[in-house]
């Protein structure tokens, strides 16, 4: 019981990642109408940018702190020299162009940082557990994680139900007209949501970075992921995209597990082991296929 | 056929046929082995780019899941190969089976979608086989399976490297003639008329879905025969083969040719390997180890291209006659 | 009297709260021109999809040409005759005019399941697509790129389209929207000598045209038809002067 509640509360974990990853997605789809490959590029420069500057700082804290506008600047940067260009374009040209910002970022870590990969270490005051039930221990920096990001959580969802901006989001791509004609400045509000999308993006790259490690190409396997929860959740619907990533970081967890256990009654332990995390990706990539096949524009997206 | 030859699209596509026929004669004189194997890869990554290419190009069908048919039937050959049957003349037809077999289906759940949705649902079931691939354990899981080359007694050594390209060129030959009488067939032109106006189509009468499955079974037919050739040609299959950023890959080289273009999936493959080989030493005379790190060029190239070269390679060659 | 051709009965759509379609039954009967009017936000166009298949009605059935085709595919139903030109021109602009037709006529002429043949050759698609050319006046236009022809010749191009596929019925959406007024005179007179071989359900702003052509008129005003009946009844009904009036002051 002990043991599913840990691993309950890792899937939520790592849905929240996931959440923080997908949300810049899905505005710059629902809002920009772009396909972003490149957004996990932003996943794996947050986690090397913080690594620097968690070296230079020799604060975990401070790094952090610093990395976050490090990556917003990079972000609008990118939005500036390539993106902005993007939108009036197809998907097919959108796909082409963020596939070779991939290539691009990937090399440009590989020669500035080395092809080694990277570890950055726990900072000392969440190297510990915590008690969240009486004799329940929990690692702190995983929790650490599950508040940060469900404090972003709230903050997207009052962001896109109270605020300006987020009336301006949820009037969506097909209004891109009404938005212009309601006197606001396009640009600047493309800009910002890419770099704000860039942020969460960096955040979660260094968030996830003192658990699994920070490499090249860290952001491409996790960027297909994110976009199959925003396509699961529906294209623009920040909603959508949080129960899909809970969902998926829920199967992707206990499927890790719980199916390795299932899988000894008829097949030797190793073969269970490492067959293991290929069915749990296998799930999710079920799991999107019928929910498009039963809707085709996802769980919340608007039909056309 | 004479007056093909003097466009410049005609000559250019001549010179690279005539080229690419002799090719083992060419390595062989200059004693060049290394550029066989990369010639070998061409014509094959040139099978799967006019597969993709019949989806893609004629039926505007973004499928970013196309490299999932290089590990549909690289695969089905490699496990064959690995529970001990050898004859080509099983491997073979049961790959592609399963190639078209795999892509009536998911061409049947992902054409319900459209636009981005499509892409990312051919992406999805790319991953998915992906996973599988990985997670197939006994049949070598992530690092992949060794396996011998298909035999086909009495007829042509695959070991032999020469004989091997040359069934690979004969077959990217055929690949081209039957798009060149697919594309203004009747039923090319269907296709081509729904990527033009989907819905003008179906109000002609036409069910678009069902043009549209019959192209992506076909492509993905033929895209599980490059993967059978891949397996052969490294004596090998991994997950790699099929990574999403293969997809990626093959989509470049369609645009690069020219999307739509019957040479176009051939100049496509030519400038990406090209681009590959040449980059690096390039760089390298530009400054010396700059080299190692050719894709900080080669994206923003990608990016450039995109935005301002859909037409491809085949659109500098002057403009076509339909 | 003749068997109508399309006879709605009672259909009903709902999008959310609105009621775009109440309770609408119409017909049209061979050799006849039936135009729908009514103001902007009547539910035409609703009405038109459900007719052409596009979307399936809440409630209510659709008979054409003696059949049930309430739940028949679009494409099933342009078999069945049912040809139509869009509010919004919809050509194939990649392809010359003779190429839109000849895909048209190929439509027509069964499935296309053809991979090795060249269509672009084919007599049998180039005689009748060459033919309906002329009969549009768009004989000269043939070898033209659809994208490079006037917006008059894109409507009589579609048109053209339409008739490849020998409809007994012809839904025409608004087929004189944006001409000019001597375009819109000789489109009439084209419409008025097709009737006999095909009959028209004709959606029109334009209330010369309609008043010229139209056998039977039928008014829709928020998704109901308020009126049913010749040009003559149509003009003296009081209903119709309010609804249409009230929109003009409005």
């Amino acid at each position: 019981m002990e043991y599913l509640l840990l691993q309950v509360l890792n899937g939520v974990q790592l849905g929240l990642l996931m959440f923080l990853l997908a949300a810049g997605l899905t505005l710059t789809l629902g809002i920009m109408d772009l396909v972003n490959l490149a957004h996990g590029s932003l996943y794996m420069m947050g986690a090397y940018i913080a690594w620097t500057l968690i070296g230079v700082t020799d604060s975990f804290v401070l790094g952090t702190l610093l990395a976050l506008p490090a990556i917003f600047l990079l972000g609008v940067a990118v939005e500036i020299v390539v993106i902005r260009k993007l939108y009036a374009r197809d998907h097919l040209t959108q796909v082409l162009a963020t596939f070779g910002l991939i290539l691009f970022f990937n090399e440009l870590v590989r020669a500035l940082w080395g092809p080694a990969g990277k570890s950055i270490a726990v900072p000392g005051f969440l190297n510990r557990t915590i008690e969240i039930l009486p004799g329940v221990p929990y690692p702190a920096y995983r929790f650490a994680i599950i508040v940060v990001g469900a404090l972003v959580a709230i903050l997207l969802a009052w962001l896109v139900a109270r605020t300006r901006l987020g009336m301006l989001i949820r009037a969506g791509a097909s209004n891109r007209r009404m938005i212009g004609a309601l006197g606001v400045n396009i640009e600047l509000l493309f800009s910002l949501v890419f770099g704000l999308g860039a942020v969460f993006a960096g955040l979660a790259g260094l968030m996830a970075a003192p658990i699994a490690s920070v490499r090249i190409g860290m952001g491409d396997d996790i960027l297909i992921l994110a976009l199959v929860i925003i396509v699961i959740g529906g294209i623009g619907s920040i909603k959508g995209a949080f129960i899909a990533a809970m969902v998926v970081g829920q199967i992707d967890i206990v499927g890790r597990a719980f199916l390795p256990d299932i899988l000894k009654t008829f097949m030797s332990s190793s073969a269970a082991s490492s067959a293991a995390p290929a069915i749990s990706q296998v799930l999710v990539y079920v799991l999107m296929a019928v929910v498009l096949v039963w809707r085709p524009t996802g769980l919340f997206g608007q039909r056309t | 056929m004479m007056a093909a030859l003097r466009t410049p699209r005609g000559l250019a596509t001549a010179l690279i046929l005539l080229v690419l026929a002799v090719l083992p004669l060419l390595t062989q004189a200059f004693d060049q082995r290394y550029l066989l194997s990369i010639g070998t890869r061409i014509v094959i990554w040139s099978i799967a780019a006019v597969s993709l290419n019949m989806i893609l190009g004629y039926g505007g069908l973004v499928s970013f899941g196309h490299a999932m048919f290089f590990g549909i039937g690289g695969y089905a050959v490699g496990i064959l190969s690995a529970e001990g049957v050898s004859s080509g003349w099983i491997q073979w037809p049961v790959a592609l089976l399963a190639a078209t077999a795999w892509a009536a289906l998911i061409g049947a759940l992902s054409l319900r979608t459209r636009g981005l949705y499509f892409i990312m649902i051919t992406l999805a079931f790319a991953q998915l086989v992906y996973y599988v691939g990985s997670g197939l354990e006994a049949y070598g899981g992530d690092d992949g399976l060794n396996i011998s080359r298909s035999r086909f007694p009495g007829l042509i050594d695959l070991r032999d490297k020469a004989s091997f390209y040359w069934l690979c060129f004969a077959l990217l030959c055929a690949s081209l003639w039957f798009c060149g009488r697919y594309a203004n067939s009747h039923f090319g032109l269907v296709l081509r008329g729904a990527k033009s106006n989907e819905l003008r189509m179906t109000a002609l009468g036409f069910p678009v879905f069902r043009y549209r499955l019959a192209a992506f079974t076909i492509a993905g037919a033929l895209g599980g025969l490059s993967g059978i050739l891949l397996a052969n040609e490294g004596a090998y299959v991994s997950p790699a083969m099929m990574s999403w950023m293969k997809s990626g890959d093959l989509i470049v080289i369609v645009v690069l040719g020219g999307m739509g273009a019957l040479f176009g999936p051939l100049y496509g493959t030519i400038a990406f390997f090209v681009l590959e080989e040449a980059l690096p030493p390039l760089l390298n005379l530009a400054h010396k180890g700059w080299g190692e790190y050719w894709m900080i060029v080669f994206g923003p190239l990608l990016v450039l291209i995109a935005l301002y070269a859909r037409g491809g390679i085949d659109s500098l060659l002057g403009r076509r006659h339909e | 009297m003749t068997e109508p051709l399309l006879r709605t009965e009672r259909l009903v759509k709902r999008y959310g709260g609105l009621l775009a379609t109440d309770n609408v039954s119409i017909d049209v009967r061979p050799g006849e021109i039936h135009a729908l009017i009514g103001p902007n936000g009547a539910g035409k166009t609703t009405l038109v999809h459900q007719l052409t298949g596009v979307v399936a009605p809440d409630s209510g059935a659709i008979h054409f040409a003696g059949r049930d085709v309430t739940r028949l595919a679009t494409h099933a139903r342009v078999r069945l005759g049912l040809g139509r030109s869009f509010q919004i021109t919809s050509v194939l602009r990649e392809f010359t005019a003779l190429e839109n037709v000849a895909l048209a006529v190929q439509g027509h002429a069964g499935h296309s399941f053809r991979f090795l043949a060249d269509a672009r050759h084919d007599e049998a698609l180039r005689g009748p697509a060459r033919r309906l050319l002329e009969e549009v006046g768009l004989g000269e236009r043939a070898g033209t790129l659809a994208a490079s022809l006037s917006h008059g010749e894109q409507r009589q191009l579609e048109i053209a389209m339409a008739l490849a596929g020998e409809p007994s019925l012809l839904l025409l959406d608004e087929p004189m929207a944006g001409m000019g007024v001597e375009e819109s005179q000789r489109l009439i007179g084209f419409l008025r000598a097709l009737k006999q071989k095909h009959a028209m359900l004709l959606i029109e702003h334009d209330m010369d045209a309609v008043f010229q052509l139209a056998d039977r008129i039928t008014v829709l005003v928020y998704g109901r038809a308020i009126a049913s009946g010749t040009p003559d009844e149509i003009r003296a009904n009081p209903d119709v002067r309010q609804a249409y009036l009230g929109e003009e002051a409005a």
